[in-house]
């Protein structure tokens, strides 16, 4: 076996993984700290046949993924904070008229232009709510390079069975962040194709009518069939309409295909979490902070343990209330306010015992850090 | 193939307004698909949002109703993800100058060849009558009460300006000339732009009081005259309609597939 | 040179929206308005075949039906040419 070992910057990895998952089309706008994703594929894509834009702005991006979508490419943007801001409108319609699509963005410290150059975690709740309406969601990260290979290709994959834009969460620290990586080989990990409708021409065609397995095949834009895509509600074959139980039937769709697949959609690492008493909850960069901590303990006989969550949304609360219902502390570890500390109390039965270790300082959070917030909740003092 | 079977007969009668000059582009448009002889399974229409932005609903083309501002930016990624498709994009003043300036201004930088009708009725039609940026000085709308003290511009200089290799100016009167240039703007290999003077009776008409669809007609008979014409010199005041720009240029999709042979000999 | 000769209008009165813009601008006021508010052939005996009618509709509800349809499209020019 001819084993490729790559040392590369975590964005790097997601543009290789990208290709790996056989993206041929990318628009974008360049952004700290996402830009090298961008870079990467501009040199890498054509030597396949597939194409690069860098247009006008993320709003214009978001849109162009979108158009190439549907003449049946795997397409995809990656930005920052600000950029993803813009491309919440064309998020929406991408979710509304349920266009395979992924979105990576590589968080910095936020608000606004924030921390250009620095790590933060804001945007966890921006990528489940960042848009306006009523929805669903996938969200996925990454803490380590294999992870984001595998994470990026997942989100293909999920973008193509649920027909649905994904989002991948990474971050400053881990897009930038130099390591090994080995290259799986081509088929080692199993890709989704496009799902495309067997119906003949002549034949009536409903690009928007689920099949049993909740599926929708789809045809390209430039095959036999024509149908309309539109971010207005719209029935079986696109057309706008606003009938009642059309719309009902339309955004419970919208929802339950990706909330009632939950479990399939869950992804995460759990570390010696079997015998722990104390559990950390983190993700990202703050998970790689946190694993050091935790091995660290372990050698010194404490029975900590971590459980890095790798789907943010739809949130895995059954996973979450499972890992901690044996455990007497929870410490949710993020680089931000809370966000996923608060769904962390919503979904555990004893949310008191529920606890935040973050830095909101634009630094990333160490296993220093960690520690003295241990000793704190344990009532050891720093 | 007769050009009635290019629109989708069961959602008419349309939405627009009795006399919406929209209609009539909508009518020219099949006509000048017609004339070129066009297979339906290539053409993709790509339009954002307004009133204008409904006639992608009545075409039995692929049909993509995207955001508002937005819909060059989606056709931008059909057409250079597929390039062998004849891309259509109307677009209202607002739609494609307002909100959608910066991708209008960019598509035509780029040279993609694609073909953006400006269905120019110099207001806000489906928010109800509120001024666009091509209303100008002195019109009235409903957020201008007190009447308009912004500027509008000249969407053929500012196409020409921006790279676009087709630019040309017709009026829905004007019907012959219309399908003649709609049929050349979409045969062009670049990105053209054909801005089509049209009439919103219901708000532009009235709020501006120069009357019903018939009499803003009128209007463009009277008030436009075809390039470097005689009666131009005579009134300088007469908007010109005709080609403005015709050249080939490198077109982005096929500079692009330079860039592709250039990566794969590397 | 042959005459074009009408055979008949169509007008799809579930689409026509009563805007009056084929009658006003018919060169030969064939055209009129019935009391429905929908276009008809009041004079039919006076049409040119020069379709203007049927190309400024923007209900798309006009079709003029007319014979030797070649001819149709040069007297529609010559017609629009003297309009200006
Ligand atoms: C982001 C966003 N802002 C505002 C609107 C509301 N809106 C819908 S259509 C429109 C303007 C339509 O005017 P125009 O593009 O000139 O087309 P017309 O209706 O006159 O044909 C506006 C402001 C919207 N849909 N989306
Ligand atoms: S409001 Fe104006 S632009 Fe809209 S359909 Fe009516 S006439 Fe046409
Ligand atoms: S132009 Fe069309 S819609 Fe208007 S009155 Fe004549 S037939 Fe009716
Ligand atoms: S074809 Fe010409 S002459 Fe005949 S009714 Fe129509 S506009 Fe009038």
């Amino acid at each position: 076996m001819n084993k490729t070992i790559r040392f590369m910057q975590g964005n790097e990895v997601c543009a290789e993984a990208a290709i790996y998952a056989g993206v041929n089309f990318f628009a974008g706008y360049p952004i700290t700290p996402s830009t090298e994703i961008a870079e990467s594929l501009a040199l890498r894509l054509p030597e396949s046949g597939g194409k690069f834009i860098q247009m006008e702005d993320e709003i214009s991006s978001m849109c162009a993924i979108v158009g190439a979508s549907l003449t049946g490419n795997k397409a995809m943007t990656a930005t920052s904070g600000p950029g993803f801001s813009l491309m919440q409108e064309a998020l929406g319609y991408a979710i509304m008229a349920e266009i395979p699509c992924v979105i990576v963005n590589v968080m910095r410290g936020g608000p606004s232009t924030g921390l250009p150059t620095q790590v933060g975690q804001g945007d966890v709740y921006q990528t489940r709510y960042g848009t306006h309406g009523d929805h669903a969601i996938i969200t996925l990260t990454a803490s380590n390079h294999a992870d984001i290979f595998r994470m990026t290709i997942e989100a293909f994959n999920f973008a193509e069975t649920y027909r649905t834009p994904v989002i991948l969460l990474l971050d400053e620290v881990t897009g930038h962040l130099r390591e090994k990586i080995e290259i799986p080989e081509p088929g080692k990990i199993p890709l989704v194709k496009r799902l495309r409708t067997a119906v003949k021409a002549g034949v009536d065609y409903h690009p928007y009518l689920p099949r049993e397995d909740g599926r929708l095949p789809m045809s390209d834009f430039g095959d036999v069939h024509r149908y309309n895509v539109t971010g207005l509600y719209h029935d079986m074959w696109g057309f706008p309409t606003t009938n009642p139980p059309v719309v009902y039937g339309l955004i419970r769709h919208l929802v339950d295909k990706i909330e009632n697949n939950t479990p399939r959609i869950t992804r995460f690492r759990k570390y010696y979490t079997k015998d722990a008493d104390t559990l950390f909850i983190s993700y990202g960069a703050s998970a790689r902070s946190t694993l050091h901590l935790v091995e660290n303990r372990r050698k010194r006989g404490e029975n900590v343990g971590l459980l890095e969550l790798q789907t943010l949304w739809p949130f895995p609360a059954e996973i979450v209330r499972d890992a901690c219902s044996k455990v007497s502390l929870v410490i949710v570890v993020e680089m931000n306010m809370g966000q996923i500390a608060k769904e962390v109390k919503l979904a555990v039965n004893n949310p008191e015992n529920v606890f935040l270790a973050n830095r909101i300082d634009g630094e990333l959070i160490t296993p220093t850090d960690l520690r003295n917030t241990l000793r704190v909740i344990q009532g050891k003092g720093v | 193939m007769a050009s009635k079977d290019f629109i989708r007969k069961r959602f008419f009668p349309h939405i627009w307004c009795p006399g919406c000059g929209h209609g009539i582009i909508l009518n020219g448009l099949v006509r000048a698909v017609e004339n070129l002889g066009l297979d339906r399974k290539n053409i993709v229409m790509v339009s954002g949002i307004g009133c204008s932005a409904r006639i992608s609903g009545y075409v039995d083309f692929h049909s993509l109703h995207t955001l508002h501002g937005r819909a060059l930016a989606f056709a931008t990624g059909v057409k250079l993800s597929k390039p062998e498709l004849d891309v259509i994009v109307p677009m209202g003043d607002g739609d494609a100058l307002a909100i959608g300036g910066n991708h209008f201004i960019h598509a035509a930088r780029r040279n993609i060849e694609m073909t953006a009708i400006v269905m120019n009725n110099r207001i806000y039609g489906m928010t109800g009558g509120q001024f666009s940026p091509l209303s100008g000085y002195g019109t009235m709308g409903t957020t201008v009460p007190y009447g308009n003290i912004d500027h509008d511009f000249d969407v053929v200089d500012l196409s020409l300006s921006a790279g676009a290799t087709f630019v040309a100016r017709t009026t829905t009167y004007h019907v012959h000339e219309m399908i003649d240039l709609l049929t050349k703007a979409i045969s062009h290999k670049g990105f053209s732009v054909l801005e089509v003077l049209t009439q919103c009776p219901t708000y532009f008409g009235r709020r501006n009081r120069i009357g019903d669809a018939v009499q803003m007609m009128e209007t463009y008979k009277t008030g436009t005259t075809r390039i470097g014409s005689k009666k131009k010199q005579e009134n300088p005041e007469l908007i010109e309609r005709g080609i403005f720009a015709q050249k080939e240029l490198p077109e982005y999709c096929r500079e692009y597939d330079s860039i592709i042979e250039k990566a794969k000999r590397k | 040179m042959a005459k074009t000769q009408l055979k008949e209008h169509h007008i799809e009165l579930g689409w026509c929206k009563g805007c009056g813009i084929c009658v006003h601008f018919c060169p030969k006021k064939v055209l009129e308005m019935d009391d429905q508010d929908k276009a008809y052939a009041a004079r039919p005996e006076d049409c040119i075949c020069c379709r203007m009618c049927e190309l400024r509709c923007p209900d798309l509800a006009v079709e003029v039906i007319c014979e030797s349809p070649n001819k149709k499209k040069a007297a529609a020019k010559t017609m629009e040419a003297a309009n200006e």
